[in-house]
């Protein structure tokens, strides 16, 4: 069995690196002609890209079909009840939502819509959706992006030392660790640690992204951390990471257990081959062998699992959100969602969705600079 | 720090068989640890009312009181014994997620199997929805879901199945592509078995136990997304006593900390459990784990 097909065993791997993955491919098919051999990570690289294109399309269908064919009636929604008594009032609203077309063109006009940037007026806020976005993604971004490192670094440095302290105390120790991390309720973790560290020993600031009465910084990348960089106002910035670090820990917790387990089977199965055995046989430091001979192969696998794990964090994020008050999309998705404020919901679950696409796009790129049979299959 | 041959576990084992190393039986106590949880769950799930010292909805005690004699858990702001609710809330949330995930099962299994099996515009089509779904995290696409079907226990449990029958299919198909192909299976359509009874007798069997780990942790998963769905109010209904809705009770009266704890240990424990089988039940199963490898080279 090629180890190509090894993530195909593991629950639900980033999307498109599957097809590439799956099934080693029969030599028959891969010879499309003497072009297909000259710049294979290019090809790799554009046949990745027109599949990403495809998904963003269905991803756009995606979500108007699950924010137009629901039970949920938006116009009972946003009109009080004075209003819905009265035909006429409900029929212009229809029609200025574009709600009395028939649901193809809606599609259409949403489309159109989008090449232009516009996602729609929020029924909630009053305000075009992509402003709304636009000061709720990066909030989010800075928080998932600051888990996700915690959890690369300290989830991959764990499954390593578990794989080789195998059957010792410290792998069983870790691998206790990170299944009580995996089955922590996010919701519940937030909340104690809120509890904890902020109303009891007041170790770490309370809610939000910075401290009351701080103004944050002028925006340029929408990250709070990096702007007040970028101005000088380290006291911002101190706020900022601050803020930062109790909902990032909370919310990496989940995927450092994840990544552990994953690295610690994706290392053990690398040590078990050969080469490493000749590797070590021919007598190289212990250093080159875990780095040149067991991580680059083990990376595979835990490339697939970041990349599903960024995934987890972006889900998480709502529910870290909602006990931080940290101002990002995972409240603005929950706040449009239960109040049924269809162009808000569309909004969120586009971006989202694109966000999660770029991230698998990535991870299969990844792939092939990391493995380079990936590029050929 | 000198480690010669520590890169390599089975000259380890040849070297230093026990030195460290912790009997081949420390490994089951997870297992057992697991197992023994989740079935005190489950006699708590059933015997609730036998067990538990007061009426889960009934408003008669003193409010918030804190944990003490007579209300081990104290007591929530509308004064309801926090032990019994969390005693019935296994009746709501443990039944639920096993049936959640028996379907995921089916369901995803099912589609895998066809597309696996059938392959061309079947599975294609089958997969391409799957790669759909996962284009969203799971909380964000059930929860638009669930807010668009309408606040409900039931409704909540449909989004979790919408975002968990893809990971079963897509491992269904990946384990069917493999077997599919083999001798066996390939003689027994040779005899004339029906495609029906060639996956039944054939491919089944062989995908079975990559399938039972992955339903095992996933009824961890399935209950922290159930339980989060509640938690933001897209699942059961205040009086009821759902573990998720009850932590988000205690969000509300914040200094009253048993309020959210209790509950929140309550789904700890019962995800905790059933990871453990799982990843357990993984090492004893799955041919790439530790063990497997270390079995070959003996």
């Amino acid at each position: 069995m090629s180890p190509t097909s090894a993530p195909s065993n593991e629950p639900g791997p980033g999307t498109a690196a599957q097809g590439a993955t799956t099934a080693p491919a029969p030599p028959g098919r891969t010879g499309r002609g003497p072009r297909g051999s000259r710049r294979p990570l290019a090809r790799f690289l554009a046949r990745r890209v027109a599949v990403a294109l495809l998904l963003a399309v269905a991803i756009t269908l995606v979500t108007f079909v699950l924010t137009n064919l629901v039970p949920g009636d938006p116009v009972s929604a946003n009109l009080g009840q004075q209003a819905l008594g009265d035909p006429a009032i409900v029929a212009q609203w229809r029609a200025d939502h574009g709600l009395d077309r028939p649901l193809p063109e809606q599609y259409l006009l949403h489309l159109e819509g989008l090449l232009h940037g516009d996602l729609g007026m929020s029924q909630q806020s009053h305000r075009p959706v992509r402003d709304d976005l636009a000061e709720f993604v990066p909030a989010t971004l800075e928080l998932a992006g600051t888990a996700i490192l915690i959890s690369l670094v300290l989830g991959v440095a764990f499954g390593v030392i578990a794989a080789l302290r195998r059957d010792r105390l410290s792998d069983h120790v870790l691998r206790i660790a990170s299944l009580i991390g995996i089955s922590v309720p996010t919701f519940w973790l937030a909340l104690v640690a809120f509890y904890v560290f902020f109303f009891r020993l007041q170790i770490t600031p309370g809610s939000g992204r910075i401290d009351p009465g701080m103004s944050p910084p002028p925006q340029v990348t929408g990250l709070y951390t990096v702007d007040s960089a970028l101005s000088g106002q380290w006291d911002v910035f101190a706020s900022a990471v601050g803020h930062l670090l109790a909902p990032a820990l909370v919310l990496a917790l989940y995927t450092i257990g994840l990544l552990t387990r994953f690295t610690r089977s994706a290392v053990l199965e690398v040590l078990g081959q050969d080469y490493v055995r000749a590797a070590r046989a021919k007598g190289l430091p212990g250093r080159v062998v875990l780095f040149r001979y067991v991580l680059r192969p083990a990376l595979v696998p835990i490339i697939t699992v970041a990349g599903l794990a960024f995934g987890s964090l972006l889900s998480g994020t709502v529910l870290v959100e909602a006990v931080f008050a940290w101002p990002g999309v995972g409240q603005y998705a929950y706040k449009s969602a239960t109040t049924l404020d269809l162009p808000a919901v569309m909004g969120v679950g586009l971006v989202v969705g694109l966000v999660y696409l770029v991230i698998n796009l990535v991870v299969d790129v990844l792939y092939g600079v990391v493995d380079p049979r990936v590029r050929v299959s | 720090m000198k480690r010669p041959g520590v890169l390599d576990p089975e000259r380890r084992a040849e070297i230093r068989p026990r030195r460290v190393r912790l009997p081949e039986a420390w490994r089951r106590p997870l297992a057992v640890a697991g197992g023994v949880i989740a079935l005190v769950w489950i006699v708590i799930a059933v015997a609730a009312p036998l067990l538990a010292p007061h009426d889960p909805l009934a408003q008669d005690l003193p409010r918030l009181a804190p944990p003490g004699a007579g209300h081990w858990f104290g007591t929530d702001q509308l004064g309801r014994d926090i032990l019994s609710r969390v005693m019935y809330g296994a009746r709501v949330s443990i039944p639920l997620t096993l049936l959640l995930v028996a379907l995921s099962v089916l369901i995803g299994g099912l589609l895998g199997a066809a597309a696996g099996y059938f392959g061309r515009w079947v599975g294609e089509t089958i997969m391409r929805v799957a790669d759909l779904v996962f284009a969203f995290p799971t909380v964000i696409l059930a929860m638009v879901v669930a807010a668009a079907l309408g606040a409900s226990l039931a409704n909540a449990v449909l989004a979790v199945l919408v975002v968990a029958w893809p990971s079963y299919a897509r491992v269904t198909r990946g384990l069917v592509l493999g077997v599919r192909e083999r001798e066996f299976v390939l003689s027994g359509r040779l005899l004339g078995f029906s495609a029906w009874r060639s996956l039944r007798v054939d491919v089944l069997p062989n995908v079975t136990g990559p399938i039972m780990v992955l339903a095992t942790l996933d009824i961890g998963t399935a209950l922290l997304l159930l339980s989060g769905l509640s938690f933001l109010g897209l699942g059961a209904k205040p009086p009821s006593p759902e573990w998720g809705a009850m932590v988000a009770s205690g969000v509300e009266v914040f200094d009253s900390w048993w309020v959210a704890t209790f509950p929140g240990l309550a789904i700890l424990t019962v995800v905790l459990a059933f990871n453990f089988l799982g990843d357990s039940l993984r090492d004893a199963l799955d041919p790439r784990t530790a063990r497997a490898i270390k079995e070959r080279a003996l």
